[in-house]
């Protein structure tokens, strides 16, 4: 299809402004030369926009299958509550008097994922998951610093982390320390012992961890680390498994973010607004961070987060990571006779990975061919080549929206994938068939992105 | 694969060189062979200290974002700026494509002949 700059022509306009009557002011400053917007009319524009949605896979197309990233169901009545006026209609410099109701949502949402998380106060300011991780670091990085504990310089992590938890520590100054995970996928304690000591300013762990495992071990592993005087950071970003039924607070955990877009039911959008809300126990709130971002909040994605969790109410919440739950398993128990999962004969939450090694190495058929397959079946892929611990891995989340019948479809799909995969490896390797983007250049994606329209 | 049986090799997928006094550092066709597509590579400066067991570069495929570990405790003497243009060249030929250079070395990590190493990677 065409690129908005390729359609239109110069000076087409899709409203008629009448002559301006304001004197035309020249601050001295301006741009010599005016810049290359596309000018296109609204019947362009509009088909421009059905069009590159029509080629685009979302929710409201089918499933998304993509492990860790919790693609459920965005409700329509989080849209029809985010458009009210008095919440879309308003300025972020208004005299905070004139906007009580939207202040009385924002304090709403930060005592519901209080409740929900276990923890005492909770900042709506970060902007994602990854801005959560940053300011939950800061805040324990200044916690040790107002006690003169400048010695504690590094940040414990396990190998089954998300990769942001090290980045993000890495950016807030940390070092960081790596832990093994055992057979079983779970922190290995006597690692842990060994990693933590009076140089740990903190742990960070997502539980049920990126491999879809609950650490059972939890409790003695938040004590180790504050035994060693560090703290406790708990990645949210898998709290769907286990919203309204245990509370990283619980757990022993100081610092908690949640993605609003994962659990929450908000938009993942694409890069756009999200919101990655910060938590933590009592003794830390003065540490919380005031000023991440200009303004309060991404407020929009704050009303639709709210909504989810008034609509759903305590019980509704707690069977939403049941239904996670059951949903992974099932489908689990409906592909395992093909299909290796890594660690085998462990019980998962939410999610599984599992392993094509086996399929790679015998029918030189990889991960990616089997995901790239899944596209001509209607199903997005799963998370390809992730976690890093584990070879040739696809991680699925059916998530708690999808019905019986969806998951059944993919497993009738992914077994015809596989019979396909050992007869046909040539078909594997072309798939998929039908999508409008097929096997792009990935290294030249990633080397040479071209991100700017050149003009002729 | 190719493990030539001249140079010596870490469970963590480096290879290493040493010729007067000097080791030279870099990633098996193992390595390569399972990160896919090398799209960028980070490496340290001349003058920074590595140390056994550390972290000192890390390599972006198509897939992931690794970390490489340094074999050796020492010094980076030379940097192999060529890849900062050409990652590729550690998918087109591992062992000529070095990443560091490293003098002053006072400590190894425990090192595998070729035949070890392919036996660990069997394993894997």
């Amino acid at each position: 299809m065409k690129l908005v700059f390729e359609l239109g022509s110069r000076g087409r306009r899709m409203s008629i402004l009448p002559e301006c009557d304001v004197p035309e002011y020249v601050p001295g400053n301006e741009r010599s030369t005016k810049p290359r917007l596309p000018e296109v009319s609204e019947t362009e524009l509009a088909r421009h926009y059905s069009e590159l949605e029509d080629n685009i896979f979302g929710l409201n197309n089918g499933m998304i299958p993509l492990g860790s990233c919790t693609m459920k169901y965005n409700p329509k009545i989080n849209e029809r509550e985010a458009s009210l006026t008095g919440f879309t209609d308003i300025h972020p410099l208004q005299d905070p008097d004139t906007v009580k109701g939207c202040r009385e949502v924002i304090k709403e949402t930060e005592d519901a994922l209080c409740e929900i998380t276990g923890m005492d106060a909770m900042t709506l300011q970060p902007s994602a998951g990854a801005h959560g991780e940053f300011t939950g670091l800061l805040t324990i990085k200044k916690y040790h610093d107002s006690r003169g504990d400048n010695a504690r310089t590094k940040i414990i992590v396990p190998d089954s982390a998300h990769g942001t938890n090290p980045a993000s520590a890495a950016m807030a100054g940390f070092k960081i320390v790596n832990v093994s995970s055992t057979e079983e996928g779970i922190v290995d304690l006597d690692a842990l012992r060994e990693a933590a000591g009076p140089d740990t300013a903190g742990l960070m762990l997502t539980n049920p961890n990126t491999l879809g495992i609950f650490d059972r071990n939890i409790k003695e592993i938040t004590d180790i680390i504050h035994e060693a005087g560090g703290l406790c950071y708990y990645d949210g970003a898998n709290l769907n498994a286990i919203v309204g039924n245990a509370r990283p607070g619980d757990m022993g955990f100081d610092v908690v973010h949640l993605n609003l877009h994962k659990t929450f039911s908000t938009p993942h959008a694409c890069g756009g607004p999200g919101a990655g809300p910060v938590g933590c126990r009592a003794f830390l709130r003065d540490f919380l961070p005031k000023h991440m971002r200009s303004f309060s909040c991404n407020f929009l994605v704050v009303v639709r987060a709210l909504t989810y969790i008034k609509m759903l109410g305590g019980d509704g919440l707690a069977d939403v990571s049941r239904n996670a739950v059951l949903n992974a398993n099932y489908l689990m128990s409906l592909i395992s006779d093909k299909y290796e999962t890594s660690p085998e004969g462990v019980r998962f939450m939410h999610e599984f990975v599992i392993t094509m090694e086996k399929m790679e190495k015998e029918h030189n058929v990889s991960a990616l061919d089997i995901a790239k397959m899944l596209d001509d079946y209607g199903i997005h892929p799963p998370t390809m080549y992730f976690p890093l611990i584990v070879h040739e891995a696809l991680m699925v989340e059916p998530t708690e929206t999808e019905p019986k019948e969806m998951l059944e479809y993919l497993s009738d799909s992914l077994h015809k994938i596989y019979e396909q995969s050992i007869t046909d490896p040539e078909y594997a390797h072309s798939a998929p068939h039908t999508a409008y983007i097929t096997r792009p250049d990935e290294v030249k994606a990633a080397r040479k992105p071209v991100v700017k329209y050149a003009f002729e | 694969m190719n493990h030539p049986s001249e140079l010596k090799y870490t469970t963590s997928h480096e290879w290493i060189k040493e010729e007067n006094g000097i080791v030279t550092v870099g990633i098996t066709d193992f390595a390569q062979d399972s990160l896919g597509d090398i799209v960028f590579v980070n490496l340290p400066e001349e003058g920074d200290d590595v140390e056994v067991g550390e972290s000192f570069a890390d390599v972006e495929s198509v897939k992931a974002v690794s970390d490489i570990f340094s074999p050796v405790t020492g010094k980076v003497a030379e940097v192999n700026e060529e890849l900062a243009d050409a990652p590729e060249k550690i998918n087109e030929d591992p062992y000529a494509a070095w990443l560091i250079k490293v003098s002053d070395v006072t400590a190894y990590e425990e090192l595998l002949s070729a035949e070890e190493y392919e036996k660990a990677c069997e394993e894997e």
